[in-house]
């Protein structure tokens, strides 16, 4: 049994199973309300909840999120929305210094069971500072759960796990990705701690999450037509990240590619390399590891240096070959 | 004992210079007075002290510059004694240098082009050459930047080595053949005696064995042989054994080397165990499996130095009788010729007999000739009663 | 005589036994074992061969017929060999 939705769609039934099922879960954030959301995930819930269930917030992030953190504190569970990850840096000291820590820094006798989700990700030319791709910020704070759904089934599953973690835990929805179709299995996973192997293969294993995971298969397809054959995993959860998934994919094919959004600098790219190569991992290699990033430059608006500075199937592709050393 | 450092009085603090002592040793102070005055780049700044006590030592001198950090008195705590007491390790470490700016990381890092020294090589590539005794220098990479991969070692493995290798056996052999039987003429004081064997009633015996027996279940004379030589062998022990630093072991069960000649040179005498307890047909399966695995070259290293005696040349080369040459560092050899029919007397008449020579060569420090022929005595007698070997 | 199963089939079981057997070399009405190193042990074995390849049973006492190669031939022959590889 499944059926066909979109990304967005599956997001707000799993904000609707949300509201309906607890009476302590809210959405509060920027035209969540009246507006239905910038990416229209929130359409109708205004309606279908009332105000107290569905709350537009001030353009203030670092208000609303600490506001968010105080209702959790108070035994809510909100879902706050953050617009976009660029909006986030605002509220990254009600994020990482509150929230993130608050469990720690009261000896255990506070939780901040807040669910926090952003947008994240380029590619709608809405140029430099609308088109980060910090998810590496975020998986690098200890206190954070951090995931990143890349399909439907994910988008559908996740909202509800995350909000029984009594911890807080930040969601990134590509933006690419709300128009994205997909098949919504019954039952869905409502897993947010492993990743997930969307492509079996042999030669080599390119690991991935959010919006490069249509990217990453799109190149695996090609690649089969060459007679390379990639394995393809879905990170899925960002922190923390899924080291027996990464080990098993990695020994199997000796060949790790990471494809990240990112700029390479600090990336979680260069996180997944790091662990595979000081692990015994080392030694089943057959290629040094390899990672395809963002360009290091600003995101360009320019429609075509926007598409040139992302990652891409071709790019995925050549390196791919590289790695084989063709 | 409690260690005074100079504080740090501005966020960018690194050392102040010592102006004046507001205290001498033995004075109490409370906590809040001034100890000291020191001068930092910003103004002369009257230090306090933190804690009550008396002043024990002042380890500073008037315009010494000191850095933030360093102790620069102590104090004794309130009740302590003023009795020297060790001085704690200095932990002040003085603040870090300045760090130097950061050289420009380049964008890409290439790998440098491999130098002769160190082939390029994937870390399972390298494992595997290693497995594999493939040396990686020379092997052609196909990885990235000319890497040798796993896939390049496998396809450099060299092919199973060719049979030509048994020239080179054979030299090996005749060396080790040659020390042996060097080192057995230059230590083992030899003596020979040779007996002539009726072999009709084992040779009837046989006949009939076989007629009644499957081709795979036929005996050959030889198992009769060492059979008929292991049992007589427990009449006289000291032909069985090992003679090593001057002492004699003898064996407790005899495990006889059989002499076997190599297809294309060479000569090997594995062992055959405990041959007094086996059955006849045991003995012949085992004789032929050792005889198998010793032309293979495969015998186990007991077989080889587990020998308490040895017998050779069991009738097929067609020599009458064999003067043995003994393998050290056992004690006996026994040789057997070919069977052929001879002429001998029976009962007052002259007839023809199949008959065949035995012979001992045996080490005159262990044994003596009396010995020895009562061994080839029991011997001929055993080949005569084959039915009980 | 080269296209004879039973010749061929006999010079199998000698080199089976006698890796280093040219069969060219072989000189059919001399003593095989004159040109042929095989012991008795080695003997053995390859009456046991001929046992096996021809299904033919071979008693001792026929032994004294297998001296050359044509006697050899002729005598699994008569023997009614199936000369069957």
């Amino acid at each position: 049994m499944s059926r066909t939705l979109s990304y967005r769609e599956a997001l707000r039934e799993a904000h609707r199973e949300a509201l309906q099922r607890d009476p302590r879960v809210f959405l509060m954030g920027e035209d969540v309300g009246r507006y239905g959301g910038s990416y229209a995930v929130s359409k109708g819930l205004l309606a279908e909840f009332g105000e107290q269930r569905v709350r537009d917030t001030p353009l203030s992030e670092l208000g609303f999120v600490g506001a968010g953190v105080g209702a959790a504190l108070g035994g809510a569970r909100p879902i706050v929305e953050v617009m976009t990850v660029n909006f986030s840096l605002l509220a990254l000291d009600a994020i990482v210094n509150s929230a993130a820590l608050m469990r720690h820094m009261s000896g255990g006798q506070f939780g901040v069971p807040l669910v926090i989700r952003m947008a994240t990700g380029a590619g709608r030319q809405l140029a430099a500072q609308h088109s980060h791709s910090l998810e590496n910020w975020y998986a690098h704070v200890p206190g954070l759960r951090v995931l990143a759904p890349a399909t439907v089934e994910d988008a559908r599953g996740m909202l509800w796990s995350a909000l029984q973690d009594p911890d807080p835990v930040v969601i990134f929805e590509h933006a690419q990705l709300y128009n994205l179709e997909g098949e919504l299995p019954e039952p869905w996973t409502q897993d947010i701690a492993h990743a997930a192997l969307r492509r079996e293969g042999r030669d080599l294993s390119i690991v991935t999450h959010g919006g490069c995971l249509p990217k990453a298969l799109e190149a695996a397809r090609q690649l089969e037509g060459e007679g390379i054959s990639a394995e393809v995993l879905d990170l899925r959860v960002l922190r923390p990240l899924d080291d027996v998934a990464i080990a098993a994919t990695v020994a199997k094919t000796r060949r790790l590619l990471v494809v990240d959004e990112g700029w390479r600098s600090g990336s979680l790219a260069a996180e997944l390399m790091a662990r595979v190569v000081e692990s015994a991992l080392f030694y089943e290699l057959d290629a040094p590891p390899a990672r395809v990033c963002s360009e290091e430059v600003p995101i360009p608006y320019a429609k075509h240096l926007e598409e040139a500075a992302l990652p891409q199937p071709a790019k995925i592709v050549a390196a791919a070959r590289r790695l084989l050393g063709r | 004992m409690i260690d005074f450092t100079l504080p740090s009085l501005g966020a960018d603090m690194d050392e102040g210079t010592l102006l004046e002592w507001r205290v001498v040793p033995g004075q109490a102070v409370n906590k809040g007075d001034v100890i000291a005055v020191v001068d930092t780049s910003k103004a002369a700044i009257d230090i306090e002290v933190w804690q009550p006590g008396v002043v024990h030592e002042l380890m500073a001198q008037v315009g010494q510059k000191i850095p933030v950090g360093t102790v620069i008195a102590r104090l004794r705590a309130p009740g302590e004694a003023a009795a020297a007491t060790a001085p704690a390790p200095t932990a002040a470490a003085a603040l870090p240098q300045a760090l130097p700016p950061p050289a420009p990381v380049p964008v890409v890092v290439r790998a440098p082009p491999a130098t002769g020294a160190r082939p390029r090589a994937t870390p399972a590539a390298r494992r595997r050459a290693g497995e594999l005794g493939v040396p990686l220098a020379g092997l052609a990479g196909s990885g990235p930047d000319g890497a040798v991969t796993l896939a390049d070692v496998e396809r450099a493995r060299p092919a199973p080595a060719a049979p030509a290798a048994a020239p080179d056996r054979a030299v090996e052999m005749r060396k080790v053949i040659a020390a042996a039987m060097a080192r057995s003429k230059r230590e083992i004081p030899h003596y020979h005696l040779a007996e002539p064997v009726p072999m009709r009633a084992a040779l009837d015996w046989l006949r009939a064995h076989n007629a009644a027996a499957p081709v795979t279940g036929r005996l050959l004379p030889a198992v009769l042989l060492i059979k008929a030589v292991a049992l007589a062998l427990r009449e006289v022990p000291e032909l069985n054994g090992v003679f090593v630093d001057g002492v004699f072991r003898a064996a407790p069960s005899a495990h006889v080397g059989v002499a076997i000649s190599l297809r294309g040179g060479g000569l090997v005498a594995p062992a055959l165990h405990d041959v007094a307890d086996k059955p006849l047909p045991q003995l012949m399966a085992e004789l032929g499996d050792l005889v198998q695995r010793a032309r293979a070259f495969r015998l186990r290293s007991s077989e080889l130095g587990d020998a308490t005696v040895t017998v050779t040349n069991l009738g097929d080369t067609g020599v009458e009788l064999v003067h043995g040459v003994i393998y050290p560092p056992q004690v006996a050899l026994v040789g057997f010729g070919r069977i052929a029919e001879r002429a001998a007397v029976e009962a007052g008449q002259v007839v023809a007999l199949p008959m065949l020579t035995a012979t001992l060569a045996a080490d005159h420090r262990v044994s003596d000739g009396h010995r020895g022929a009562i061994f080839l005595a029991r011997l001929r007698d055993r080949l005569q009663r084959p039915a009980e070997l | 005589m080269n296209d004879d199963p039973i010749r061929s089939g006999v010079i199998d079981c000698i080199r089976r036994i006698a890796p280093e057997v040219e069969p060219a070399a072989l000189v059919h009405d001399r003593p095989l074992r004159d040109q042929v190193d095989l012991d008795s042990m080695d003997w053995l074995n390859v009456i046991v061969g001929f046992h096996q390849r021809f299904g033919v049973d071979i008693p001792e006492a026929d032994y004294a017929k297998l001296v050359t190669l044509d006697g050899i031939v002729a005598y699994l022959r008569a023997k009614g060999a199936a000369a069957d590889a």
